[in-house]
Order: structure tokens, then C-alpha cells, then sequence
């Protein structure tokens, strides 16, 4: 009976202690990015330094972006046209392929893409410099790592994921149409001319890139944190790009939930 | 060749204690560091040696004692004042810490071009000059994963007197490296130093190569120092820890073994 009741208590505490070391983290993770925005004044001031972060991390994610949202507006393509033609409406394909790409999967699989691509890179890399004592060093040599490191990474992440997302977008659509106008043989005008009247600006394509603005900023401050926190052994490097990846992941499609449900609630 | 004693110390330590948390590591530190010397630190892996140059540093503030450099109190100065500080100082890290992913060329650079606003003709032939220094200008446009392990050593040397610093930091300079790399950095050290007018502290557990090189000389055993002197001092002194420190022996004053339980309690089976 007491070992019953004990395996209870240390079962409370053990939740105690992973929620209290949740909340822990949390304030960390606020006051690393308060630290952040005011040590960006550098990645204004000196914007090359930005500039190539960004050329960092959206050149490595250009690859992987553009097969996949190829490869889904393919799929895409395919359902919309066997679900769309029983109802005799084959030609809204694209309105479908369209909207489905603009306010959810471009932004969201765009990210998640980022984040195992360029967020893993950019953890890896900070963790290594912090690892092999350049981070310190840097510090010594009285230039701040945050502003000369973390910052410029952080805001080539937020600046590079509403361009590949909208680049992932683009090349979904085109899969879409290539295999409904090309292979299967939908009304070209009727695909273009339905997709043009049915999406919206402001509803469909601003809301869309929002998303994608707070996914890069997230996926951008786990990566950029998680390098700086990380424990600095080889170990330690590999744990924090797998928790960028999974943290990354987790927020995402949860903030998705959030947003959408602010967002589209069928006026 | 050693200089009388001038005016205020550069660098100095006043019963300065630390802890990483609960694990006391230095306690009650004492050193001088005048200005135009080279003084080496000596003690055991483990010992505190890297942890005192981080308070120099002031990247860790003692837990209690006063460290001064230039007669400002470290511990006590807000970030604008440490970072006006190291502009001054240079440090070489254990294992060099180059940035790894820019050439040796923009390595020298990087302090140049982040504190001053020289035209980048002039930063390349300061950056020459400190690479020709150390014997490496040829090496400038290689990356740092192509350099061995006492070139790499050189060429944080030059980094970290990119600047012409009055105080240079020197963690661990001789490890892993071999002879002949050895007597290369010490002889750079020691001629840095003289020629820049800078002072110089090095921690080390190498004796001899310090013996030749350095001005004065400190022991630090279990967060104290020990003994000190001269290098002609040290050789001469019949103190039993610079005996066994000197001599490389393995027991002395300074115990072979980590504390432990007795053997005997390992043979009857408890662990506790
Ligand atoms: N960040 C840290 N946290 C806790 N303990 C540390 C930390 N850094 C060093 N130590 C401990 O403090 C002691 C002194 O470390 P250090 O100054 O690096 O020694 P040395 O450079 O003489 O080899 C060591 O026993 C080490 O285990
Ligand atoms: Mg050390």
C-alpha cells in the first residue's frame, strides 16, 4: 500500500518538476529574446551581415522547397480532380489547389521543411561555435555574440520563410495545373479564370503570408536559442538540433491552429 | 632582463575566491602582475587555472576578493566598461577557438575590422604584419581545418594581438603540441610581448618551457597559491610541491589519488 502510494507521489513530483522546468524554460527562452531584439541594432546597421544569413539559410532550403511543393501540388491536383468531378465540378481544381496551398500547407509544410532544413543548420552551427569556445572568444575580443552571431541568423530565418513559403505556394500551383491542364486534360481557361475569382487578396494571400511570418520568427528564435543553450559537447549539439526539429514542429502546427481559427472562420 | 618593480601592478588578485556554485574552486588568491612581464600560472589540469584567467577576463566575477586591471576593479564594471577593457586585452584560448568557417586572413582581421574603421588596404597590411609575426603569412588564405595544431596556435597568437593589447592571456599555449612547435610559441610569447610592451599572463603545466621564457612564477594547488618566485628562485627552492611539480613526480604533496574511500571497504563488498 505505501509503495502504491509512493510510486503515486513520485509520479505528481516528477510531472511537478517537468512542468516547473517547462516554465523555466519559457522565461529563459523570453529573456533570450529580449536580449535578441535589443542587440539587433547590428543586423540593421551592418545588413550584409543579415544578407548573408539569409542567403544562408534560404539557399539551403531552396531545393527541398521546391521539389515538395511541387510533389504536393501533384497530389493536390489529383484529389481535387477525382473528389471535384463526381460532383461535375472538375474545373474549380483550381480554386481548391489554390486555397488549400495559400492558407494552410504552403505555410505550414514550408516551415516544417525550414525548420529541419535550415533551423537544424543554424543550431548546429551556433552549437559548434559555442562548443569550441568561438562564442566565448568573440566575447573576449569585446564583440557580443548575440548581435554578431544570433541576431543576423534570426533575422535571415524570419526574412527567408514568407519568400519560401510563396515560392513553395508558386510551384504547388503549377504541379496542380500540370497534372489536371496537362495530363488529365481540365479547361486551362476555366482552371485560371475560377482560381483568379475565387481567391482574395487580403483574405487568402495577406492571412497566408502572415502565417508564414510567425512561423519563420518561431522556428528562427528555437533554432538560434537552442544553439546558444545547448550543453556545449558533441552530445549535447546533437540533442539541441534534434529538440530545433521537434520544438519546431510541435509550435508550428499548433500556432496553425491558432492563427487559423482567428483567421478563417467562414464569413 | 626582469624589470624592477614600476609603479601600480597591470594586473592584480587579493584573496579572490570563486565558486561554480557550491564547488569551491579558487580560495583566496594573491598575484601581482606588473607591467612589461610575462608570469606564468602553474598548477594541476582541474586546478582553477582557466577559471582565474576568466576573471581577469571578467567573463565570471569572483565570489569574493578584488580582481583589478589597471587599477579597475573587474568585478565591479558594467558591460560598455568590460568591452572597453578587452579592447585592450587579448587572449589565447586552449584550443585556439578560431572561427572555423572564415580563412586564417579574416580570422586577424575580425578584431580590426569590428573596433576600427580602417580602410580595408590598411587591414590587410596590419594583417600581414601580425601573420608575418608568427611565421604564417604565407598560410592567410588557408581555412583553419587545414592548419596543424601548433599553427592554429599561431595564428590565434596573432588574433589575439591584433590590436596591440597592453595585457595578453595565454590559457594552456604549450598543450598537445610538439617540441619543436613548443619552443616556437614560447620564444613568441616572450618576444610579443617585449616588442608590443604588453604584459603577459600564462597558464601552464608546463615547467621548463615557462622556466625559460617567463619573469616570475606562481604555484596553485587546491585553490591556493603555493609558492612563487623567480624562475632562478623556483629552480633553486627545496619547497616539496615545487619539488614534485618540477621533477614531474608522481606522489608528493600533490596526491596521486582522487579522494576516496578507503581500498579495504571495496573488498568487503559496500560501496557507500
Ligand atoms: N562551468 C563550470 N561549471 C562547473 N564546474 C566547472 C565549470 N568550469 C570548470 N569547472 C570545474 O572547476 C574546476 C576548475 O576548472 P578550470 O579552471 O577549467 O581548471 P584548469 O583550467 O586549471 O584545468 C574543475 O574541477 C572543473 O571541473
Ligand atoms: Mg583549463
Amino acid at each position: 500500500m505505501n509503495a502504491f502510494f509512493g510510486s503515486i507521489v513520485g509520479g505528481l513530483r516528477h510531472i511537478g518538476k517537468l512542468t516547473i522546468d517547462g516554465i523555466w524554460r519559457l522565461g529563459f527562452i523570453t529573456r533570450f529574446l529580449f536580449a535578441l531584439l535589443m542587440a539587433s541594432g547590428q543586423s540593421v546597421r551592418r545588413i550584409h551581415l543579415t544578407f548573408r544569413e539569409l542567403y544562408f539559410s534560404g539557399v539551403l532550403s531552396l531545393l527541398i522547397i521546391t521539389v515538395s511543393g511541387l510533389f504536393v501540388g501533384l497530389v493536390l491536383g489529383l484529389q481535387g480532380y477525382d473528389i471535384l468531378q463526381r460532383y461535375g465540378s472538375a474545373d474549380a481544381v483550381g480554386v481548391m489547389v489554390a486555397l488549400s496551398l495559400l492558407r494552410e500547407l504552403g505555410p505550414v509544410i514550408a516551415a516544417l521543411l525550414f525548420a529541419s532544413r535550415a533551423g537544424s543548420a543554424i543550431t548546429a552551427e551556433i552549437g559548434l561555435m559555442k562548443t569550441t569556445e568561438q562564442l566565448k572568444a568573440m566575447d573576449m575580443m569585446a564583440v557580443n555574440p548575440i548581435a554578431r552571431v544570433v541576431a543576423p541568423r534570426f533575422w535571415g530565418g524570419v526574412l527567408s520563410m514568407p519568400l519560401l513559403a510563396a515560392l513553395f505556394s508558386a510551384m504547388g500551383v503549377f504541379g496542380g495545373w500540370f497534372i489536371t491542364v496537362a495530363v488529365i486534360g481540365v479547361d486551362d481557361g476555366a482552371f485560371w479564370s475560377q482560381m483568379q475569382a475565387a481567391v482574395e487578396f487580403r483574405y487568402d494571400v495577406v492571412n497566408g503570408v502572415i502565417k508564414s511570418f510567425v512561423f519563420g520568427a518561431v522556428v528562427s528564435l528555437i533554432a538560434v536559442f537552442e544553439g546558444y543553450d545547448c550543453e556545449p559537447t558533441a552530445e549535447g549539439v546533437s540533442r539541441a538540433i534534434t529538440r530545433t526539429v521537434v520544438t519546431s514542429a510541435l509550435a508550428i502546427l499548433a500556432l496553425d491552429f491558432v492563427l487559423t481559427s482567428f483567421m478563417f472562420r467562414g464569413q | 632582463m626582469i624589470p624592477a618593480e614600476r609603479g601600480a601592478p597591470l594586473v592584480s588578485l587579493r584573496d579572490v575566491r570563486f565558486a561554480y556554485g557550491e564547488r569551491s574552486v579558487l580560495r583566496g588568491i594573491d598575484l601581482r602582475v606588473h607591467r612589461g612581464q610575462v608570469v606564468a600560472i602553474m598548477g594541476g589540469s582541474g586546478c582553477g587555472k582557466t577559471t582565474l584567467l576568466r576573471l581577469i577576463g571578467g567573463q565570471l566575477k569572483a565570489s569574493s576578493g578584488v580582481v583589478e586591471v589597471d587599477g579597475r576593479d573587474v568585478g565591479k564594471m558594467g558591460r560598455s566598461d568590460l568591452y572597453a577593457m578587452r579592447r585592450r586585452m587579448g587572449m589565447l584560448f586552449q584550443f585556439g577557438a578560431l572561427f572555423t568557417d572564415i580563412s586564417v586572413f579574416d580570422n586577424v582581421a575580425f578584431p580590426l575590422r569590428e573596433h576600427t574603421d580602417l580602410p580595408p588596404s590598411m587591414i590587410s597590411d596590419l594583417v600581414l604584419m601580425k601573420l608575418q609575426a608568427v611565421g604564417l603569412r604565407g598560410a592567410a588564405s588557408l581555412r583553419p581545418g587545414e592548419l596543424s595544431g601548433g599553427m592554429a596556435r599561431r595564428v590565434a597568437l596573432a588574433r589575439a594581438v591584433a590590436l596591440d593589447p597592453m595585457l595578453i592571456l595565454y590559457d594552456e599555449p604549450f598543450a598537445g603540441l610538439d617540441p619543436i612547435s613548443l619552443g616556437i610559441i614560447g620564444q613568441l610569447i616572450r618576444r610579443l610581448n617585449d616588442a608590443l610592451g604588453a604584459s603577459s599572463v600564462m597558464v601552464t603545466h608546463d615547467v621548463h618551457e615557462s622556466l625559460e621564457i617567463v619573469d616570475y612564477i606562481y604555484f596553485v594547488s587546491d585553490g591556493r597559491i603555493v609558492a612563487q618566485g623567480t624562475p632562478d628562485e623556483i629552480r633553486a627552492s627545496t619547497d616539496p610541491f615545487v619539488h614534485q611539480f618540477v621533477n614531474a613526480e608522481a606522489d608528493g604533496p600533490v596526491p596521486f589519488h582522487y579522494p576516496a574511500a578507503p581500498i579495504d571497504s571495496l573488498l568487503q563488498g559496500g560501496r557507500s
